[in-house]
Protein backbone atom coordinates (compact mmCIF):
# COMPACT_ATOMS: atom_id res chain seq x y z
CA UNK A 1 0.00 0.00 0.00
CA UNK A 2 1.50 3.94 -0.93
CA UNK A 3 1.04 6.62 1.18
CA UNK A 4 -0.70 8.59 -2.13
CA UNK A 5 -4.42 9.21 -2.22
CA UNK A 6 -4.92 11.42 -5.25
CA UNK A 7 -7.84 9.14 -6.19
CA UNK A 8 -10.85 7.73 -3.92
CA UNK A 9 -13.33 5.86 -6.24
CA UNK A 10 -16.65 5.72 -4.82
CA UNK A 11 -18.06 2.38 -5.44
CA UNK A 12 -21.91 1.78 -4.06
CA UNK A 13 -22.06 -0.87 -1.65
CA UNK A 14 -24.96 -2.86 -3.14
CA UNK A 15 -23.53 -2.97 -6.58
CA UNK A 16 -21.94 -6.47 -7.46
CA UNK A 17 -20.44 -5.21 -10.89
CA UNK A 18 -18.74 -2.54 -9.68
CA UNK A 19 -17.08 -3.88 -6.42
CA UNK A 20 -16.02 -6.89 -8.92
CA UNK A 21 -14.19 -4.16 -11.18
CA UNK A 22 -12.96 -1.78 -8.58
CA UNK A 23 -10.08 -3.92 -8.50
CA UNK A 24 -9.00 -3.25 -12.39
CA UNK A 25 -8.61 0.21 -12.18
CA UNK A 26 -6.00 2.42 -11.36
CA UNK A 27 -7.17 4.34 -8.41
CA UNK A 28 -5.16 4.69 -5.27
CA UNK A 29 -7.81 3.68 -3.19
CA UNK A 30 -11.60 2.33 -3.23
CA UNK A 31 -14.14 3.87 -0.79
CA UNK A 32 -17.22 1.66 -0.77
CA UNK A 33 -20.50 3.13 0.38
CA UNK A 34 -22.69 2.06 2.86
CA UNK A 35 -24.35 5.38 3.60
CA UNK A 36 -26.05 7.28 1.03
CA UNK A 37 -25.80 5.54 -2.54
CA UNK A 38 -27.78 2.79 -0.57
CA UNK A 39 -31.27 2.74 0.70
CA UNK A 40 -32.68 2.08 3.95
CA UNK A 41 -34.14 -1.43 2.76
CA UNK A 42 -30.84 -2.59 1.59
CA UNK A 43 -28.56 -1.92 4.22
CA UNK A 44 -28.00 -5.12 5.50
CA UNK A 45 -27.15 -6.60 2.04
CA UNK A 46 -24.86 -3.74 1.29
CA UNK A 47 -23.23 -4.57 4.52
CA UNK A 48 -22.71 -8.05 4.41
CA UNK A 49 -21.75 -8.10 0.42
CA UNK A 50 -18.89 -5.01 1.07
CA UNK A 51 -18.06 -8.00 3.96
CA UNK A 52 -17.60 -10.72 1.78
CA UNK A 53 -16.00 -9.09 -1.00
CA UNK A 54 -13.45 -7.43 1.54
CA UNK A 55 -12.45 -11.57 2.21
CA UNK A 56 -12.39 -12.43 -0.81
CA UNK A 57 -11.90 -9.92 -3.56
CA UNK A 58 -8.50 -9.59 -4.49
CA UNK A 59 -7.52 -5.93 -4.31
CA UNK A 60 -3.83 -5.29 -4.62
CA UNK A 61 -1.86 -3.22 -2.44
CA UNK A 62 -5.17 -0.74 -3.14
CA UNK A 63 -5.82 0.99 0.39
CA UNK A 64 -9.70 -0.12 1.18
CA UNK A 65 -11.99 2.34 3.16
CA UNK A 66 -15.57 2.23 3.42
CA UNK A 67 -18.22 5.27 4.46
CA UNK A 68 -20.41 3.73 7.74
CA UNK A 69 -23.54 5.16 8.66
CA UNK A 70 -23.74 6.99 10.70
CA UNK A 71 -23.77 6.15 14.58
CA UNK A 72 -27.72 7.95 15.28
CA UNK A 73 -28.80 6.23 11.92
CA UNK A 74 -29.28 2.85 13.27
CA UNK A 75 -26.85 1.37 11.05
CA UNK A 76 -23.56 2.67 12.61
CA UNK A 77 -22.72 -0.10 15.07
CA UNK A 78 -23.17 -3.14 12.69
CA UNK A 79 -21.57 -1.19 9.71
CA UNK A 80 -18.18 -0.60 12.07
CA UNK A 81 -17.84 -4.38 13.58
CA UNK A 82 -19.00 -5.70 9.82
CA UNK A 83 -16.07 -4.03 8.88
CA UNK A 84 -13.70 -4.58 11.41
CA UNK A 85 -14.35 -8.26 10.83
CA UNK A 86 -13.70 -7.82 7.12
CA UNK A 87 -10.35 -6.08 7.87
CA UNK A 88 -11.13 -3.00 6.23
CA UNK A 89 -8.28 -0.50 5.85
CA UNK A 90 -9.91 3.00 7.06
CA UNK A 91 -13.82 3.93 8.07
CA UNK A 92 -14.50 7.33 6.78
CA UNK A 93 -17.48 9.55 9.13
CA UNK A 94 -19.91 10.60 7.21
CA UNK A 95 -21.03 14.29 7.92
CA UNK A 96 -19.00 15.20 10.73
CA UNK A 97 -19.93 18.36 13.10
CA UNK A 98 -17.53 17.86 15.74
CA UNK A 99 -14.19 16.29 17.63
CA UNK A 100 -16.91 14.29 19.90
CA UNK A 101 -18.26 12.99 16.60
CA UNK A 102 -14.88 11.24 15.96
CA UNK A 103 -14.40 10.24 19.19
CA UNK A 104 -17.35 8.65 19.28
CA UNK A 105 -16.64 6.46 16.22
CA UNK A 106 -13.85 5.83 17.70
CA UNK A 107 -14.97 4.07 20.64
CA UNK A 108 -17.27 1.72 18.89
CA UNK A 109 -14.38 0.67 16.96
CA UNK A 110 -11.78 0.14 19.83
CA UNK A 111 -14.67 -1.84 21.35
CA UNK A 112 -15.10 -4.23 18.62
CA UNK A 113 -11.26 -4.46 17.62
CA UNK A 114 -10.97 -5.92 21.18
CA UNK A 115 -14.35 -8.09 20.92
CA UNK A 116 -12.83 -9.46 17.31
CA UNK A 117 -9.03 -9.81 18.09
CA UNK A 118 -7.93 -7.16 15.64
CA UNK A 119 -5.19 -5.12 16.99
CA UNK A 120 -6.52 -1.93 18.42
CA UNK A 121 -5.48 0.84 16.51
CA UNK A 122 -4.87 -0.80 13.50
CA UNK A 123 -8.16 0.58 11.87
CA UNK A 124 -7.39 4.10 10.51
CA UNK A 125 -10.73 6.70 10.42
CA UNK A 126 -11.45 9.70 7.89
CA UNK A 127 -13.85 12.46 8.42
CA UNK A 128 -15.84 13.80 6.17
CA UNK A 129 -16.86 17.37 6.75
CA UNK A 130 -20.54 18.36 5.04
CA UNK A 131 -22.16 21.08 6.71
CA UNK A 132 -20.93 24.93 7.93
CA UNK A 133 -20.56 23.22 11.57
CA UNK A 134 -18.70 20.78 10.51
CA UNK A 135 -16.47 23.78 8.80
CA UNK A 136 -16.00 26.14 11.16
CA UNK A 137 -14.67 22.67 13.65
CA UNK A 138 -12.32 21.59 10.76
CA UNK A 139 -9.09 22.00 13.45
CA UNK A 140 -10.81 20.45 16.42
CA UNK A 141 -11.94 17.06 14.24
CA UNK A 142 -8.54 16.95 12.55
CA UNK A 143 -6.91 17.06 15.88
CA UNK A 144 -9.68 14.64 17.46
CA UNK A 145 -7.25 11.07 16.72
CA UNK A 146 -4.30 9.58 15.75
CA UNK A 147 -6.17 6.94 13.87
CA UNK A 148 -7.34 9.79 10.91
CA UNK A 149 -5.96 9.51 7.89
CA UNK A 150 -7.59 12.80 6.95
CA UNK A 151 -10.24 14.84 6.62
CA UNK A 152 -12.72 15.42 3.63
CA UNK A 153 -14.79 17.86 2.27
CA UNK A 154 -18.68 16.37 1.00
CA UNK A 155 -19.67 19.23 -1.08
CA UNK A 156 -23.39 17.96 -2.26
CA UNK A 157 -24.72 18.17 1.80
CA UNK A 158 -22.20 21.21 2.47
CA UNK A 159 -23.65 23.57 -0.51
CA UNK A 160 -27.34 22.21 0.70
CA UNK A 161 -26.67 23.64 4.26
CA UNK A 162 -25.49 26.36 3.27
CA UNK A 163 -28.35 27.45 1.05
CA UNK A 164 -26.48 27.51 -2.45
CA UNK A 165 -25.63 24.87 -4.68
CA UNK A 166 -22.41 23.89 -7.05
CA UNK A 167 -21.49 26.64 -9.43
CA UNK A 168 -18.48 26.01 -12.43
CA UNK A 169 -16.04 27.68 -10.89
CA UNK A 170 -16.30 26.51 -7.44
CA UNK A 171 -16.24 30.20 -5.14
CA UNK A 172 -18.65 28.52 -3.26
CA UNK A 173 -16.66 26.22 -2.00
CA UNK A 174 -13.94 28.43 -1.61
CA UNK A 175 -14.63 28.91 2.56
CA UNK A 176 -14.46 25.10 2.98
CA UNK A 177 -11.80 23.81 0.93
CA UNK A 178 -9.42 26.69 2.66
CA UNK A 179 -10.64 25.92 6.07
CA UNK A 180 -9.99 21.66 5.60
CA UNK A 181 -6.42 22.63 4.48
CA UNK A 182 -5.65 24.34 6.94
CA UNK A 183 -6.79 22.02 9.54
CA UNK A 184 -5.23 19.29 7.85
CA UNK A 185 -1.87 20.74 7.00
CA UNK A 186 -1.41 22.02 10.48
CA UNK A 187 -1.77 18.56 11.89
CA UNK A 188 -0.21 16.61 9.54
CA UNK A 189 -2.91 14.69 7.89
CA UNK A 190 -3.79 14.44 4.60
CA UNK A 191 -6.68 16.43 2.94
CA UNK A 192 -9.64 15.24 -0.19
CA UNK A 193 -11.40 16.88 -2.03
CA UNK A 194 -15.29 16.05 -3.18
CA UNK A 195 -16.75 14.78 -6.03
CA UNK A 196 -17.58 15.72 -9.17
CA UNK A 197 -20.81 14.87 -10.48
CA UNK A 198 -20.85 15.92 -13.89
CA UNK A 199 -19.21 12.94 -15.26
CA UNK A 200 -19.68 14.49 -19.06
CA UNK A 201 -17.91 17.93 -18.31
CA UNK A 202 -14.10 16.98 -18.52
CA UNK A 203 -12.72 20.47 -18.97
CA UNK A 204 -14.51 21.80 -15.92
CA UNK A 205 -13.44 18.40 -13.90
CA UNK A 206 -9.83 19.13 -15.04
CA UNK A 207 -9.91 22.65 -13.85
CA UNK A 208 -11.56 21.76 -10.16
CA UNK A 209 -8.94 19.61 -9.80
CA UNK A 210 -6.40 21.76 -11.20
CA UNK A 211 -7.87 24.50 -8.29
CA UNK A 212 -7.52 21.55 -5.47
CA UNK A 213 -3.97 20.64 -6.63
CA UNK A 214 -2.85 24.13 -6.53
CA UNK A 215 -4.32 24.89 -2.74
CA UNK A 216 -2.86 21.36 -1.58
CA UNK A 217 -4.97 18.75 -1.50
CA UNK A 218 -3.72 15.36 -1.28
CA UNK A 219 -6.66 13.92 -3.49
CA UNK A 220 -9.99 13.83 -4.82
CA UNK A 221 -13.27 11.62 -4.34
CA UNK A 222 -14.30 10.69 -7.95
CA UNK A 223 -17.00 8.47 -8.87
CA UNK A 224 -16.06 7.30 -12.25
CA UNK A 225 -12.99 5.48 -13.62
CA UNK A 226 -12.69 7.98 -16.33
CA UNK A 227 -11.84 10.67 -13.87
CA UNK A 228 -8.48 8.46 -12.32
CA UNK A 229 -6.33 9.43 -15.70
CA UNK A 230 -7.12 13.15 -15.26
CA UNK A 231 -6.65 13.44 -11.94
CA UNK A 232 -3.17 11.43 -11.88
CA UNK A 233 -2.38 13.63 -15.45
CA UNK A 234 -2.64 16.61 -12.89
CA UNK A 235 -0.84 15.46 -9.79
CA UNK A 236 2.77 14.27 -12.18
CA UNK A 237 5.42 16.06 -11.73
CA UNK A 238 6.90 17.50 -14.41
CA UNK A 239 10.61 16.33 -15.70
CA UNK A 240 12.24 19.66 -14.10
CA UNK A 241 10.52 18.85 -11.04
CA UNK A 242 11.40 15.32 -10.82
CA UNK A 243 15.17 16.27 -11.87
CA UNK A 244 15.15 18.74 -8.87
CA UNK A 245 14.20 16.69 -6.58
CA UNK A 246 16.47 13.79 -7.66
CA UNK A 247 19.45 16.80 -7.05
CA UNK A 248 18.12 17.19 -3.76
CA UNK A 249 17.74 14.04 -2.82
CA UNK A 250 21.55 13.51 -3.89
CA UNK A 251 23.10 16.78 -2.35
CA UNK A 252 21.33 15.42 1.04
CA UNK A 253 22.91 11.97 0.88
CA UNK A 254 26.04 13.32 -0.17
CA UNK A 255 25.89 15.73 2.84
CA UNK A 256 25.35 13.22 4.70
CA UNK A 257 28.29 11.21 3.77
CA UNK A 258 31.02 14.57 4.19
CA UNK A 259 29.05 14.99 7.88
CA UNK A 260 28.03 18.48 6.43
CA UNK A 261 26.05 20.36 8.12
CA UNK A 262 24.74 23.20 5.73
CA UNK A 263 23.59 21.71 2.84
CA UNK A 264 23.32 23.41 -0.55
CA UNK A 265 22.16 22.94 -4.51
CA UNK A 266 22.86 25.49 -7.31
CA UNK A 267 23.86 28.69 -4.36
CA UNK A 268 20.63 28.01 -2.21
CA UNK A 269 20.10 26.53 0.66
CA UNK A 270 18.14 22.77 1.13
CA UNK A 271 16.26 22.45 4.11
CA UNK A 272 13.39 20.38 5.87
CA UNK A 273 10.59 21.75 4.08
CA UNK A 274 12.32 21.41 0.45
CA UNK A 275 13.61 17.74 1.12
CA UNK A 276 10.19 16.91 2.29
CA UNK A 277 9.02 18.28 -1.07
CA UNK A 278 11.80 16.29 -3.23
CA UNK A 279 10.27 13.38 -1.39
CA UNK A 280 6.45 13.86 -1.96
CA UNK A 281 7.55 14.99 -5.82
CA UNK A 282 9.84 11.45 -6.35
CA UNK A 283 6.98 9.62 -4.57
CA UNK A 284 4.17 11.38 -6.98
CA UNK A 285 6.69 9.97 -9.87
CA UNK A 286 7.09 7.02 -9.11
CA UNK A 287 3.27 6.38 -8.90
CA UNK A 288 2.55 8.23 -12.45
CA UNK B 1 -31.86 -21.86 12.29
CA UNK B 2 -35.08 -22.28 11.02
CA UNK B 3 -36.62 -20.36 7.86
CA UNK B 4 -39.59 -18.50 9.40
CA UNK B 5 -40.75 -15.98 6.39
CA UNK B 6 -40.24 -15.55 2.55
CA UNK B 7 -37.42 -13.07 1.42
CA UNK B 8 -35.74 -12.10 -0.89
CA UNK B 9 -32.44 -10.36 -1.59
CA UNK B 10 -30.11 -9.80 -4.43
CA UNK B 11 -31.25 -8.44 -8.15
CA UNK B 12 -31.66 -9.41 -12.01
CA UNK B 13 -28.67 -7.08 -12.30
CA UNK B 14 -25.12 -8.60 -14.29
CA UNK B 15 -22.59 -9.97 -12.11
CA UNK B 16 -25.65 -10.43 -9.34
CA UNK B 17 -28.00 -13.30 -7.72
CA UNK B 18 -31.71 -12.63 -6.84
CA UNK B 19 -32.66 -15.13 -3.75
CA UNK B 20 -36.15 -16.04 -3.03
CA UNK B 21 -36.05 -18.62 0.36
CA UNK B 22 -38.86 -19.40 2.12
CA UNK B 23 -39.72 -22.84 4.14
CA UNK B 24 -40.00 -25.63 3.13
CA UNK B 25 -41.57 -28.95 4.70
CA UNK B 26 -38.95 -31.57 4.57
CA UNK B 27 -35.56 -30.98 3.15
CA UNK B 28 -33.61 -28.49 0.72
CA UNK B 29 -35.05 -27.42 -2.34
CA UNK B 30 -33.29 -25.54 -4.92
CA UNK B 31 -34.38 -24.25 -8.49
CA UNK B 32 -31.55 -22.21 -9.69
CA UNK B 33 -31.70 -20.65 -13.16
CA UNK B 34 -28.22 -19.30 -14.40
CA UNK B 35 -26.90 -17.52 -17.04
CA UNK B 36 -24.05 -19.35 -16.81
CA UNK B 37 -26.28 -22.97 -16.04
CA UNK B 38 -24.25 -24.77 -18.15
CA UNK B 39 -20.83 -24.64 -16.40
CA UNK B 40 -21.61 -23.39 -12.82
CA UNK B 41 -25.18 -24.48 -11.97
CA UNK B 42 -23.81 -27.41 -9.96
CA UNK B 43 -21.50 -25.48 -8.46
CA UNK B 44 -23.88 -22.84 -7.40
CA UNK B 45 -26.33 -25.41 -6.15
CA UNK B 46 -23.59 -27.01 -4.16
CA UNK B 47 -22.59 -23.92 -2.84
CA UNK B 48 -26.30 -22.75 -1.83
CA UNK B 49 -26.34 -26.27 0.40
CA UNK B 50 -23.32 -25.28 1.89
CA UNK B 51 -24.45 -22.13 3.29
CA UNK B 52 -27.65 -23.36 4.34
CA UNK B 53 -25.91 -26.23 6.09
CA UNK B 54 -23.19 -23.93 7.85
CA UNK B 55 -26.02 -22.12 9.05
CA UNK B 56 -27.68 -25.32 10.38
CA UNK B 57 -31.21 -24.64 7.95
CA UNK B 58 -32.35 -28.38 7.01
CA UNK B 59 -35.62 -27.37 5.68
CA UNK B 60 -35.92 -24.44 2.76
CA UNK B 61 -37.06 -23.64 -0.39
CA UNK B 62 -35.00 -21.70 -2.65
CA UNK B 63 -34.51 -20.08 -6.17
CA UNK B 64 -31.46 -18.49 -7.50
CA UNK B 65 -31.93 -16.08 -10.33
CA UNK B 66 -28.10 -15.88 -11.04
CA UNK B 67 -26.49 -13.58 -13.57
CA UNK B 68 -23.11 -14.43 -13.35
CA UNK B 69 -22.39 -13.59 -9.78
CA UNK B 70 -18.90 -14.34 -7.75
CA UNK B 71 -19.09 -17.03 -5.12
CA UNK B 72 -19.01 -13.92 -2.71
CA UNK B 73 -21.81 -12.17 -3.48
CA UNK B 74 -23.85 -15.59 -3.61
CA UNK B 75 -22.48 -16.07 -0.25
CA UNK B 76 -24.05 -12.20 0.68
CA UNK B 77 -27.53 -12.88 -1.11
CA UNK B 78 -27.65 -16.24 0.67
CA UNK B 79 -26.67 -14.64 3.96
CA UNK B 80 -29.09 -11.45 3.63
CA UNK B 81 -32.55 -13.71 2.77
CA UNK B 82 -31.42 -16.14 5.65
CA UNK B 83 -31.50 -13.02 7.90
CA UNK B 84 -34.66 -11.88 6.38
CA UNK B 85 -36.03 -15.01 6.73
CA UNK B 86 -35.74 -15.70 10.62
CA UNK B 87 -36.80 -12.76 12.06
CA UNK B 88 -35.62 -9.37 12.78
CA UNK B 89 -33.85 -10.22 16.48
CA UNK B 90 -31.81 -12.05 14.46
CA UNK B 91 -27.63 -10.25 14.53
CA UNK B 92 -25.09 -11.49 12.35
CA UNK B 93 -22.44 -13.75 14.18
CA UNK B 94 -19.32 -11.71 12.36
CA UNK B 95 -16.91 -14.01 13.91
CA UNK B 96 -13.56 -13.18 14.41
CA UNK B 97 -10.59 -11.50 12.70
CA UNK B 98 -8.93 -14.65 10.94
Amino acid sequence: MTNLRRTMMFVPGNHPAMIRDASIYASDSIMFDLEDAVSPFEKDSARLLVYHALKNVDYGEKELIVRINSLNSGFGFDDIEAMIAAQVDVIRLPKTETAQDVKDVEEVIESYERKLGREVGSTKMMAAIECAKGTLNALEIAKSSKRLIGIALGAEDYVTNMKTRRYPDGNELLFARSMIIHAARSVGIMAFDTIYTDLDNVEGFKAEVELIHQLGFDGKSIINPRQIKIVNEIYRPTKKEISHALDVIKAIEEANEKKSGVIALNGKMIDKPIVERAKYVLSLANHS
Amino acid sequence: MEIINQSTSGTLESSDIQIILGPNKQGIDIDIRSSVQKQFGEHIDMLIRKILSDKMIENAKVLAVDNGALDCTIQARMETAIYRSIGENQRVDWGVVE
